[in-house]
Order: structure tokens, then C-alpha cells, then sequence
């Protein structure tokens, strides 16, 4: 497989007006991800309203009715590929349902591109969306500053706004950040350099996208293996179906079957493609084990002496995206990983202002919320922190009235071991 | 990191869809697989006999059978599920296949209703299926970039793109009530590049009508329409012998072909990396009105 394409996966986020939806018009239109047909869809749009020139960010607007309203309203994914990577965009919309896109947009990323306005610099909306990618423990943000033909492609503009939200972001724990100047609407930067910015010698919008280092972001240490299903074609195969969500597994390692603790071998690494000696994240194989031990879906394979939490009661970070608020003592249903227990909220402990960051007592999350909350399940959920492991710290809630997807969170810490976050506002 | 754990994208795209098949396999009590014998059905065909092996795919295949498909993709589509031994439900809508529906004489948008809307959501009533799986891919369309890999339906069979469920991760809320149901796409993340390269990959198996090749051919309203059984010259057209091939296969008096020299999967693959214009431009049912095919899935429409 070596040299072959991979895969990046970012979310791309700005406040109105800020040239988000041009920079990716360019970015398909340039690279060819965008097709004749559906350009000239878009031109006999702009005839249709009046308009002389062609709006690449057209391109990238969706549903009817949200063109006719002029608004979005939901995450889009987009495509385009180079000859180095297939790229998949989570397209967050500016304003209608903010947080509830964003996070929804930011939890398959690697990347995070953050678009602000070069004239108007660091924003409250910018924090926002800073603030919900470190949520999120995205692993890269690139900071756009966009529109530098508007202030004349001054270097010290950009200088300015680059070192006012390096001072705002070193409040984060985010770990890698990069910031660039750029005009989407010219092209500058974007897959061409242009001529306006000498001054910058830093990678231009594409070259960065093609070269984010993100093969150290997978865990490959912790072997996580949430069964999704047992395959029995016959009595004498007995397979358990999953994705390896982290780390590594051999032909002949030791595992341990969790919640019941029950000790096997891997006898063998089962592909419709022949037999494996090793497979790793995130590949789907089918794994047979040398003894036989009653396992089912949502247990999980790990390996003996690497062993997840096990708890019933622990302290997540909820984003409510419900417009029936999440009340202390609400009932819903948790999945994580492969499992689905029935859980309560034993106690609300804040609600996070996003604009500020500061925290607030509050009994309920309303909609587009984010908040700290103790939650207890009904058994025992196998889980690492979310920081450690996307896949085994992430969960949803379900409404089980409406069966809608109420709440999507993320574990911290085993209730009772509760490090004090630093006070960020 | 070792270089040996890495992952291409192909890989990766594989390892996701895999995920979501069995996904729908565990969750749900009746899920059936669209197949509607196109390449991006062959695909998730093959994705489907991974998911599950050495076992067999645990539930159905359904075609949606108009009576104006191919005669070459019925062949070939009858062939495979002998050599596979697919389980497999066609289903027809013989009430408004006997009373004359044809886009000639009742306009695309309602031959469509009729014969693919209704007659799909009348299969899966039929069948009790609380889970259809499907071929579609967001980069297709425009509705189809924001609906979900796991999309809701109401007992209706209807979309609402307002009202849509969060999906996070790879967390998908599968919870239905009775008469519900949801539409699962497995390929949301594919591009039609990566089909191509995944079939070429794979070596599997396509209908003939995708690779160039001399076929007899009528011009009509900016389409190339195959000379065959469904599509005969009307006054004024010619029957023409051009190299053509299908980007995408539908239904025979609406699919139209290209003029290309690909006969092969790399004059494919080179072709389409090199396309100026989307699959879907020679597939009449989408240009009838603006937002066309959003209308149509908000009424059911796969």
C-alpha cells in the first residue's frame, strides 16, 4: 500500500461573510472536483438574478430551499482529490443551528480550517469555533485570514490578527496551529500563490492540505475491538465481526473479552481477502479466537495488559442539539461504541458560555448548550478518555420518546476523579 | 509510526462502508439491499458479501424493475444472482406497467413516480424491510451532499431535509418506530473516481454498456439513446453506429450515453478523472425542474 492516496478529512468552519463558501468553490473549481454541468447550473443562476459574474461560492450551496432563502442549513460534505490525498470536506454552515453543525461537522475531522475576515481579525465567532475544535480534540487547525486583497495584502495586518489569536488560542490545548493569509476571492494562496504575497513564505492553502502529517494522529497502541456482530456460516466458524476503532492485532496475542473478562488467543485475522498475520486501525476484519467463550454484540476485545475504563458512572461533556432541553435526571438512551444502555443524567454541573468560555450554573441544556454533566448507565460501559480514544470516548443520546439523536458527548474522566479544569474565561 | 500501518484511501473507504453494512445487519430486524445493477450496486454488492464472510449476505437484494431497464442489465443481473446465489426479490409494478406508463406519454417526472417512488416504497412495505441499504453517493447531487449516511424516513417513505438526525462519529441512531424506516448509504463518502478504481481493484464485475463500444444509437432532445427494444426512431431521427458507453445505467428511453473511446477500465478511469461533466448530466430525470431530485426525495424517491 505504500505511496498509495490516503484520506484527510476536514471541517471547515467561519462566521457570515467570510469567504468560506468561496474558498471551497475555488478549491473544487481549481482542482477539478466540481463538474461543467453544475457550473453551468450556477451560471444561469447568477443570469437568472442579474448578476455578471459567475459566484463560486454557488457552487457549494445546496438545497433549493435554502437557495432561495439564501441560507444553509445543514453540514454538506464535498469531495476532490489530488494526486497525493483524497480529501472529504465537512462543510459547517455559518449561523442557523451553529454548534450542533459544528460538532457534528468537527468529530470525523483531522483538520480544522478556521476562515476569519481579514479586515475585522479575531472574532467572537472565531473563538467559538476554536473553542469547539479543541472540544472536539481535533489534531491540526489552520487558521485562514481571508480577504487580503481587501486590505491591500498588508503583511502587517496579517502579522497582527496571526499574533492576536496565537495570544487568544494559547488559552486551548490545541496542538498544532497554523495561520495564513489568503484572498479566496482572487485565488491567492489558495491552490496558486499569486503574486500579491511575497512576504509569505508559508505553504499555500492546498500544499498544507497535502501535507498535514496525519499518520501519528490514529492511536495504534491501545487494541480496541467493539464486537458488531458474530458470524456463524456454519458450526465449525465462529467469527466476530468488527473494526479495529485503535492499535494492533496479531495472529496468536493474547485478548481479554470485556465487560465479562474472559481470556482468549486470536487464532486468526479473517478477510473476505484471505487470512491476515496482522491488521490494525481502522480496518474491518472478522477475528477467531482459540477457545470457546460466549461473546455477543457491544463486547468488547482488548488485549490483557491494555484495558479500558470500566465504569457506570462518569463525567462527560455534552453538546445538546434537542429543541427539548437536557434536564438533571433526564432518562435517554447511551450508545458508545457498539453498545446501547439505558442512562441517566445524575447531576448537571455547569454550562460552558462558548462566547466567553466561562462557566454557569444551570440546571437544563437547551439547544446548541454545551455542558458538564455526571452520567450514570444502567450496566457498566467500557470507555477511555476521549482525548486517548475518539471511538471509545464518544457517545450519542437518544431521545427514546421521539428516537431522535438528542445529545452527542464525550467522556472525561470516571465520576470521583474529577481533575479541576482550568478556569479558561 | 511504521510506514506498514498505513492505510490508503480505498482502504479506508472500504473499512467505512464494511462498518455501516453490518452495522445495518445487527440493528435492525429486516433490512434489505437496493440493487439496481448499476456499477455503484456492484460495488456494494461486493461490500456486502466482505461484511459478512465467510458467511452469506443475512438479507435480501431488491430491484426495482420498471420493464424499461437494459435488456443487457437484466441478463446480466439474472447471471450473477445464479453464480452467487443471491437471494434476490425483483419486484414490477405490473398495475401501471399494463395501463401504459411511459415517460412519452406521461412525462419523466411521473413515469418515475409511478414506477420507481411508488413502486419502491410499495416493495419495501410488501417486504416489512425497516432498513434499505443503497448505492447513493453524496458527491452525486446536491440534496444528496447533506442527507445522512443513515437517513430517516417517515412512515411515508418521505425525507426531511430540515429534520434530519445529527450523526456523529460513527454513532448511527438506527431507532425506528413500527412503519418507519431508514435508508442506509454505505458509499455516501465515494466519488465515482473512487468506484471505478475500486472496481478495477476488485475485478468486479460490471454490465457491458459502461465500456465503448459501436452501438446503434438515436439523437433525441440532446440524449443519445440506444437503438434497442424501448427506444425506436421517431419521424425525422436517424439510427445512427457511434462508439458510446453509459456513465450511468437507468432506465432505457432516459439514460443517455456518451460518445467515448474507454473500453476498458482505464480508458474509464482515465475518462472519468479527466470528466468536465458530472455522471448525472445524460440522466434526463434530474433536469426537469431546478432541485428536481430533492422534490423527488422528500416524496420517497431513493
Amino acid at each position: 500500500m505504500k505511496g498509495e492516496k490516503d484520506l484527510l478529512r476536514f471541517v471547515t468552519a467561519g462566521s457570515i461573510d467570510d469567504g468560506k463558501s468561496t474558498l471551497i468553490g475555488r478549491l473544487l473549481y481549481e482542482s477539478k472536483g466540481i463538474y461543467k454541468d453544475q457550473l453551468s447550473s450556477i451560471e444561469e443562476f447568477a443570469e437568472k438574478k442579474g448578476e455578471k459574474e459567475v459566484d463560486l461560492s454557488l457552487l457549494v450551496d445546496g438545497l433549493k430551499s435554502e437557495r432561495e432563502q439564501g441560507i444553509t442549513i445543514d453540514v454538506a460534505y464535498r469531495y476532490f482529490s489530488t494526486d497525493r490525498r483524497k480529501f472529504i470536506i465537512a462543510d459547517s454552515p455559518g449561523h442557523v443551528q451553529y454548534t450542533r453543525n459544528m460538532v457534528t461537522a468537527a468529530s470525523t475531522a483531522n483538520l480544522a480550517v478556521i476562515l476569519l475576515d481579514a479586515r475585522k481579525g479575531v472574532l467572537e465567532q472565531t473563538k467559538r469555533h476554536s473553542f469547539i475544535t479543541t472540544l472536539l480534540d481535533i489534531p491540526h487547525i489552520l487558521v485562514v485570514v481571508n480577504k487580503m486583497d481587501l486590505v491591500d495584502y498588508s503583511k502587517d495586518i496579517f502579522e497582527k490578527i496571526k499574533e492576536d489569536y496565537l495570544e487568544f488560542s494559547s488559552r486551548l490545548n490545541i496542538h498544532d496551529i497554523q495561520v495564513m493569509p489568503m484572498s479566496a476571492l482572487k485565488g491567492d494562496m489558495v491552490t496558486r500563490r499569486g503574486d500579491k504575497m511575497d512576504w509569505y513564505e508559508g505553504r499555500t492553502f492546498l500544499q498544507f492540505l497535502e501535507n498535514v502529517n496525519i499518520v501519528s494522529d490514529r492511536n495504534l497502541i491501545d487494541f480496541r475491538f467493539p464486537v458488531q456482530t458474530v458470524i456463524r456460516p456454519d458450526l465449525d466458524f465462529r467469527g466476530y465481526a468488527g473494526r479495529i476503532e485503535s492499535g494492533v492485532i496479531s495472529k496468536g496475542n493474547d485478548i481479554a473479552v470485556l465487560p465479562s473478562g474472559k481470556k482468549s488467543r486470536v487464532k486468526s485475522i479473517v478477510t473476505y481477502d484471505g487470512e491476515l498475520e496482522e491488521a490494525y486501525a481502522p480496518q474491518s476484519v472478522i477475528l477467531t479466537l482459540e477457545d470457546e467463550i460466549d461473546i455477543s454484540r457491544g463486547d468488547m476485545l482488548i488485549r490483557q495488559r491494555n484495558v479500558p475504563d470500566l465504569a457506570d458512572e462518569f463525567e462527560a461533556e455534552i453538546c445538546w442539539m434537542d429543541e427539548v432541553p437536557l434536564e438533571e435526571g433526564g432518562r435517554y438512551l447511551l450508545k458508545q461504541t457498539t453498545n446501547t444502555v439505558p442512562a441517566i443524567i445524575k447531576e448537571m454541573r455547569y454550562k460552558i458560555d462558548i462566547n466567553t468560555l466561562h462557566r454557569k450554573e444551570d440546571k437544563e441544556l437547551g439547544l446548541n448548550d454545551i455542558g458538564r454533566v455526571i452520567i450514570k448507565t444502567q450496566r457498566p460501559v467500557m470507555y477511555d478518555p476521549y482525548e486517548r480514544n475518539h471511538a471509545t470516548g464518544s457517545f450519542v443520546l437518544i431521545d427514546e420518546l421521539s428516537n431522535t439523536t438528542a445529545g452527542a458527548g464525550i467522556i472525561w474522566y470516571p465520576s470521583g476523579k474529577l481533575p479541576e479544569t482550568e478556569n479558561t474565561g | 509510526m511504521s510506514d506498514g500501518y498505513k492505510i490508503s484511501y480505498l482502504d479506508n473507504l472500504e473499512s467505512e462502508s464494511i462498518y455501516i453494512m453490518r452495522e445495518v445487519a445487527a440493528e435492525f430486524e429486516k433490512p434489505v439491499l437496493l440493487y439496481s445493477v448499476g456499477k455503484d450496486s456492484s460495488v456494494l454488492l461486493r461490500l456486502a458479501q466482505k461484511a459478512f464472510y465467510p458467511g452469506k449476505i443475512p438479507f435480501p437484494l431488491l430491484h426495482v424493475d420498471t420493464s424499461y431497464k437494459f435488456t443487457e442489465m437484466i441478463e446480466f443481473r439474472d447471471n450473477l444472482a445464479q453464480r452467487e446465489g443471491l437471494n434476490l426479490i425483483v419486484h414490477r409494478s405490473e398495475n401501471y406497467i399494463k395501463k401504459g406508463m411511459h415517460p412519452s406519454k406521461y412525462g419523466r417526472d411521473k413515469c418515475c413516480k409511478f414506477l420507481k417512488t411508488q413502486a419502491l416504497l410499495d416493495s419495501l412495505s410488501e417486504g416489512k424491510f425497516d432498513a434499505a441499504i443503497g448505492g447513493a453517493r453524496r458527491e452525486e447531487e446536491k440534496s444528496r451532499a447533506k442527507e445522512r449516511i443513515f437517513s430517516f424516513r417517515d412512515k411515508f417513505g418521505a425525507w426531511d431535509p430540515k429534520n434530519q438526525r445529527p450523526e456523529l462519529w460513527s454513532l448511527f441512531n438506527t431507532n425506528v418506530d413500527p412503519g418507519e424506516s431508514v435508508r442506509v448509504f454505505p458509499l455516501s463518502n465515494w466519488t465515482e473516481l473512487d468506484i471505478w478504481n475500486y472496481i478495477k481493484r476488485e475485478e468486479i464485475d460490471i454490465v457491458p454498456l459502461y465500456f465503448a463500444k459501436k452501438r446503434k444509437i438515436i439523437r433525441r432532445d440532446g440524449l443519445i439513446l440506444l437503438n434497442d427494444e424501448f427506444n425506436d426512431p421517431r419521424e425525422g431521427e436517424k439510427v445512427e453506429e457511434e462508439m458510446v458507453r453509459f456513465r450511468t445505467l437507468g432506465c432505457s428511453p432516459c439514460s443517455g450515453a456518451v460518445e467515448s473511446q474507454a473500453s476498458d477500465l482505464d480508458g474509464i478511469i482515465a475518462e472519468v478523472a479527466a470528466a468536465l461533466k458530472s455522471e448525472r448530466e445524460n440522466r434526463a430525470i434530474d433536469y426537469e425542474s431546478e432541485g428536481s431530485m430533492e422534490t423527488k426525495k422528500k416524496e420517497g424517491y431513493f
